[in-house]
């Protein structure tokens, strides 16, 4: 059948129809929920059920004693401090370990096959549980584990270590174990669109691959750095099952105050945490946001 | 750029190296523990080598539904996974074109990965709690009097786990497009294909070991997937959410058997997608010359 130019130019369905289904499982399951979460967390409630009438009870609740309290930390500010840290603190692991390897595989591996295939080995742990990949150190870092056996047995140590599981260690470490390979990816992905030409370049005028390091390849990696920084900050912040399974339920953090007042099936403050959660992270991400345009990379 | 391999290059080996054996270590340790003998611990020395904790772990010995839990969390999987690649395949193919609030669907989507996936369970929580409560209190008799609840799996927890794969597949199918050469469709159109055909015939073809890796996704997030589930599931629990359960209860080597089925079943999955991927690519490069024939 012949065509004319202009039903070439026209592409079959409307985008818009394709996009619908897609678009209509955010608007049910994302966004509307989202504005449930807000409009809940200005309802009343009471033992049993929320009540469908404005209040700000759940916010003033939530941040009660926070001014009286100074310069002590009210538990609201206290259990955020604590997770701040810990962002921090993963955020400082996952970024020097991602990005070394991000460097070695774009920068030292000079197969495309090798390098795909390393890459795919980085990956493929992340395809599988992350509550196993936690209980997995249980062997290792356990009162009776691999570790404390080794130290005890070479009498480094009189009893066993007791800060190895079920502490702020385990908890940072899990994350670093469970969550690096968000900072690698995009890493790795900004990395290998850099021309290699610049570097050939750099080489030429003599830089040192320390020079080539500081003065190229990490400002042009600047993008995949935010992109991976947003994701691991964000879910330190929001997490709460590695708090709970890694800290022994000794640890507070942003996120189990939701999980917990939702155990008491209080919908309104645990919306309003929820809240508070939401605005932390986007203060988080608008400042990350400033350093590079993140749709631009994307 | 050099001749031969600098010194940074075994450092940076090295490094590398420490970090597989950190990713992997731990994992190779409970898979060896869950083969651990009848009167074995948590922890090493291995008291003989026996499949008793699988066993036990199969019969239901002692924990909850384990069996029950491993079909849903299969039915669901799967169930996501078809969603993922169908909507994200033809939201991908959407994009290419332009339609009014294709930047506001972007933003929605990304911002799905990066909200606390506990709040996003929350609200799809309150939502079907509000629903409920009208349908209860407003909805026609016929309905309301057996009513219990429309929260359940293949509602509000297939909604829930889409939020979190419909994003990954969306911004993989973005990869895949940036990467087609799009002068295979206007070759096809040239000839007179029509938009189906080109799609079904060029497109689609071309594209198909890439969206076996959409599937992948979909499959394995949802699999594993307990932050978002753990509102938004009803009254009975997927296999990620007892095997989390589990933790604060853990004293024999049983929940390491778990541990290692339930990789197991990532493994055959990514396996399986790597076999389909690598057949694809063969089955291309024998038709090759075909692609665009009606």
């Amino acid at each position: 059948m012949p065509k004319t130019r202009a039903s070439l130019e026209s592409q079959g369905v409307p985008g818009w129809i394709q996009a619908m289904p897609f678009g209509l499982v955010f608007a049910a399951f994302f966004v509307l929920p989202l504005a449930f979460v807000i409009m809940v967390s200005f309802w009343d409630y009471n033992d049993y059920e929320m009540i469908p009438a404005v209040t700000t009870r759940s916010y003033t609740e939530s941040f009660e004693g926070c001014l009286a309290q100074l310069p002590d930390l009210c538990t609201m500010l206290a259990t955020y401090l604590s997770t701040a840290k810990f962002c921090l603190i993963v955020w400082a692991l996952t970024l020097a370990i991602g990005f070394t390897v991000a460097y070695f595989l774009a920068f030292y591996v000079r197969s495309t096959t090798t390098q795909m295939v390393l890459f795919l080995v980085c990956t493929i742990p992340f395809w599988t549980s992350n509550v196993i990949r936690m209980i997995s150190w249980i062997p290792l870092l356990g009162r009776n584990g691999l570790v404390n056996q080794v130290l005890v047995s070479t009498h480094l140590v009189n009893a066993p270590v007791e800060w190895l599981l079920y502490s702020q260690f385990s908890v940072a470490l899990a994350f670093v174990h469970l969550f690096t390979f968000f900072m690698v990816a995009p890493i790795f992905n900004s990395m290998m669109r850099i021309d290699r030409r610049l570097i050939e370049a750099a080489y030429d005028s003599g830089a040192s691959a320390w020079q080539m390091l500081t003065n190229v390849i990490i400002p042009l990696s600047k993008p995949g750095i935010a992109i991976g920084s947003i994701f691991v900050v964000t879910i330190v912040m929001g997490d709460y099952i590695t708090f709970s399974v890694m800290g022994g339920g000794q640890i507070a953090s942003a996120g189990k105050i939701i999980a917990t007042r939702l155990n008491a099936l209080q919908f309104p403050p645990a919306a309003a945490s929820a809240v508070i959660l939401l605005c932390a992270t986007m203060v988080i991400i608008s400042v990350l946001n400033r350093i590079v345009d993140i749709r631009k990379e994307l | 750029m050099n001749e031969g391999r600098p010194l940074a290059f075994y450092g940076l080996a090295a490094f590398f190296a420490l970090f597989v054996l950190f990713l992997y270590g731990p994992m190779i340790v409970i898979f060896i523990l869950s083969f651990q003998g009848p009167t074995g611990g948590l922890t090493f020395p291995m008291n003989g080598v026996s499949l008793h904790w699988f066993y036990r772990l199969w019969e239901g010995g002692g924990i909850v539904d384990i069996a029950g839990a491993f079909k849903r969390s299969l039915a669901l999987g799967l169930v996501v996974m078809v969603l993922t690649v169908l909507l994200s395949l033809m939201a991908g193919l959407a994009f290419r074109k332009k339609f009014g609030g294709s930047d506001a669907l972007f933003y929605v989507a990304v911002a799905s990965l990066i909200v606390p996936s506990i709040v996003t369970s929350l609200g799809i929580a309150i939502e079907f709690h509000v629903l409920d409560d009208l349908i209860k209190n407003y909805g026609p008799s016929w309905i309301a009097d057996n009513y219990t609840t429309s929260m359940g799996q293949f509602t509000s927890g297939l909604g829930a786990h889409l939020t979190w794969t419909l994003p990954f597949g969306l911004l993989v199918m973005f990869a895949i497009f940036n990467r087609f050469d799009a002068r295979y469709e206007e070759a096809a159109r040239d000839q007179g294909a029509t938009p189906w055909q080109t799609l079904r015939y060029v497109v689609l073809p071309i594209v198909a070991p890439s969206v076996v890796g959409v599937g992948l996704f979909g499959f394995t997030l949802s699999w594993d997937e307990i932050a978002r589930s753990s509102q938004t599931m009803g009254e009975h629990n997927t296999l990620p959410m007892e095997l989390q359960a589990l933790t604060t209860t853990v004293t024999n080597p049983d929940i390491y058997a778990l541990g290692t089925s339930t990789t197991a079943v990532s493994f055959a999955v990514i396996a399986m997608a790597l076999g389909a991927i690598a057949i694809l690519r063969a089955r291309q490069a024998r038709h090759g010359s075909d692609a665009g024939q009606a």
